[in-house]
């Protein structure tokens, strides 16, 4: 076992899987020697070569359109988009290409693809630095869409998500890259897409949480232990498809239900976690289900202060488990 | 470049079962029988030109939903065809699930596409990617309409292609309009072709109407990029004697005139007096041609009128591999 940075499991699983398979490539913007401008990528140009370690020109849509091609030849592109924030142009690509290919050939056609993207506010990125984009894809039947909150499930998921047949969207808690350690072991492992990972135990409340939320939740539920409210806390992991049954499972224990997120409250993923607890747990249920999400503003500014009215913390997260707690 | 004359007659062949398929589906859909057609008819030349310039079966294919003569000669039969314009059960491209004429085919290479214009165009040039990659003697050909060229999707394949000097081949159908609008208000330029310096790739302007033309354009560009030369853009212009699909009536932006004056210039009618000065066309030769072809297309619509619907569990899915 090892402590690593959640960007250094994530390179680990790249590395592994370059190695471990010669269809696999990657291609991104500054992914060669500079290793990418969060060096996701360091060190691989110079052990994998420029045919592996493709620097894209600056163009996301093509960056996806040419993994697709890439990838309907049977080659296994990851490609980097260096923000989520710049993923628009490559919505068609992802959303009407990608995600359909399977069903609209009839099972003819697949698409191994990841498409990386580090996501989410905390960094003083401003609102073209910050954005969290999980729900536009969420809503894609065709994609996969992972976010991992730690370095184990962070090397273990994108690992599967290489190996998997379908087009997987997987978004990196930037603000985590470096502020999340963790431990691995030292030999090959993968995490599967799909299921949700119960990371906390308790019998309070159900708080559901992904990426940096989910490392925020974790603390919020230590401050408020010290106060005798027992949370069990649900890392979400992989968004599409939604592991229903931890969901249900948890929230029939608890009856009560608290989903964080960055991302903007209206129209975010809480909205479906809520859906699905009021469709399938309505009996279990003591209290209202509870949404802690950014505000409705375009996204995250870059001043100081402002960034942090705008971003769920640990205390934000800890004073809504005990709002729910005392309902 | 020579052409034998088997060649010639195979690729006449191959334009009239084209054309005579597309004449029929008009009629389908007339009589409403089919819900759409969307139409190949005077695009032949350069789409069967274009197939005869690949090693077909062994290069790979990014077509456009106009590419029916394309596609018969990359090995759709006129039975599948048919079955897409019917919606009906065992259609090879999608299963029914897409529009007619959303072409894919895997046995002979050619990709899944899609309704969204020059998608295809970045997926082209990531299968000439993966190509040069894996070091493989294949080329990857993609086609689309002028008006489509003014998607910036269009720019950053070409543009991928010429950076990477990818075995890649642009071929663009330019038949003046996109439904309705006019070429001069899609570019300022007077060839799309001209674009090619702009991305360092060679750019070739072609008849589209001429078969012998187009083929020799695209068999050129083939051999560039099978040498490592890189990738090309050949422009064929042509022309839409019809309208755009079964929805559109083309009477509304253009003159009955300026069409007649274009099918003065029909590729069937073109190549086949050509052959026929040649002495390659006899009157035997090409009658035994338009039974084969009427017979063709006769056979695929009462095979797939008679084929059954697919049952709506094929809706469901899978939607995952």
């Amino acid at each position: 076992m090892a402590e690593v940075t959640l960007i250094e499991a994530i390179r680990q699983a790249m590395d592994e899987e370059l190695a471990r398979d010669d269809r696999v490539f990657i291609t991104g913007e500054d992914v060669g020697p500079r290793g990418g401008v969060f060096r996701a990528t360091l060190g691989l140009f110079d052990k994998y070569g420029p045919q592996r370690i493709i620097d894209s020109p600056l163009a996301e849509l093509s960056i996806v359109g040419v993994g697709i091609g890439a990838a309907l030849y049977g080659l296994r592109p990851i490609c980097e988009i260096q923000f989520a924030d710049f993923i628009h142009p490559a919505f068609n690509q992802i959303v009407s290409e990608a995600a359909k290919m399977y069903y609209r050939s009839g099972g003819e056609w697949t698409v191994p693809m990841v498409i990386r993207a580090p996501y989410g506010g905390g960094i003083g990125g401003g609102l073209y630095h910050s954005q969290s984009v999980e729900a536009f894809f969420t809503h894609v039947p065709g994609l996969k869409v992972v976010i991992p909150s730690n370095p184990y499930d962070a090397k273990g998921l994108l690992k599967s998500a290489v190996r998997d047949p379908n087009p997987v969207m997987f978004f990196e808690p930037k603000k985590g890259y470096r502020l999340i350690k963790g431990e691995i072991p030292d030999g090959e492992y993968t995490v599967p897409i799909g299921p949700a990972n119960v990371s906390r135990a308790g019998n309070d409340l159900s708080v559901f949480a992904y990426g940096i939320m989910h490392y925020y939740t974790l603390q919020a539920a230590e401050m408020v232990a010290a106060e005798g409210i027992s949370a069990e806390v649900v890392d979400l992991r992989t968004l599409l498809p939604v592991d229903k049954e931890t969901i249900i499972a948890s929230v029939k224990k608890t009856g009560k239900a608290l989903i964080v997120h960055e991302d903007n409250l209206t129209g975010g993923y809480g909205a479906e976690v809520a859906a699905i607890i009021a469709e399938e747990a309505f009996t279990a249920l003591d209290a209202p289900v509870k949404r802690l999400a950014a505000p409705d503003v375009p996204a995250a500014p870059f001043s100081h202060p402002m960034q942090d009215w705008f971003m769920p913390n640990p205390q934000k997260i800890a004073a809504a488990m005990r709002e729910l707690a005392n309902y | 470049m020579e052409w034998t004359k088997e060649l010639q007659l195979e690729m006449y062949l191959q334009m009239l079962r084209s054309r005579r398929l597309d004449e029929r589906s008009w009629v389908l859909h007339r009589q409403g029988k089919i819900a759409f057609h969307i139409s190949a008819i005077g695009h032949e030349a350069t789409q069967v030109g274009a197939a005869y310039g690949l090693r077909r079966g062994h290069d790979w294919v990014a077509p456009y939903y106009r590419d029916l003569a394309l596609m018969l000669c990359l090995g759709l039969t006129p039975r599948e065809f048919a079955l897409g314009l019917f919606g009906k059960s065992g259609e090879p491209s999608s299963l029914a699930r897409q529009m007619p004429s959303h072409w894919g085919l895997k046995r002979a290479n050619v990709i899944s596409t899609s309704s969204p214009v020059a998608t295809q165009v970045s997926h082209a040039a990531g299968l000439a990617l993966a190509i040069k990659l894996r070091g493989d003697d294949r080329v990857a050909l993609t086609t689309i309409g002028e008006g489509s060229t003014s998607q910036g999707e269009w720019y950053e394949g070409l543009n991928w292609a010429a950076v990477h000097r990818l075995p890649f081949i642009c071929v663009v159908q330019n038949n003046t309009y996109a439904i309705s609008v006019p070429q001069k208000l899609q570019m300022a330029v007077p060839n799309v072709a001209d674009r090619a310096a702009a991305f360092g790739m060679t750019g070739v302007v072609v008849d589209g109407n001429d078969v012998l033309a187009v083929h020799r354009a695209v068999k050129e560009a083939a051999d560039r990029a099978r040498r490592g030369d890189g990738p090309t853009l050949v422009e064929a212009k042509t022309y839409r004697p019809v309208p755009h699909s079964s929805d559109d009536d083309d009477r509304s932006y253009r003159t009955r005139e300026e069409v007649e004056e274009w099918k003065k210039r029909d590729p069937i009618s073109l190549f086949k007096s050509y052959l026929e000065m040649q002495g390659i066309l006899t009157n035997t030769i090409s009658e035994e041609m338009e039974s084969h072809a009427m017979a063709e297309a006769d056979d695929a619509v009462k095979f797939a009128e008679e084929a059954p619907y697919p049952d709506v569990e094929v809706a469901k899915g899978p939607v995952y591999a």
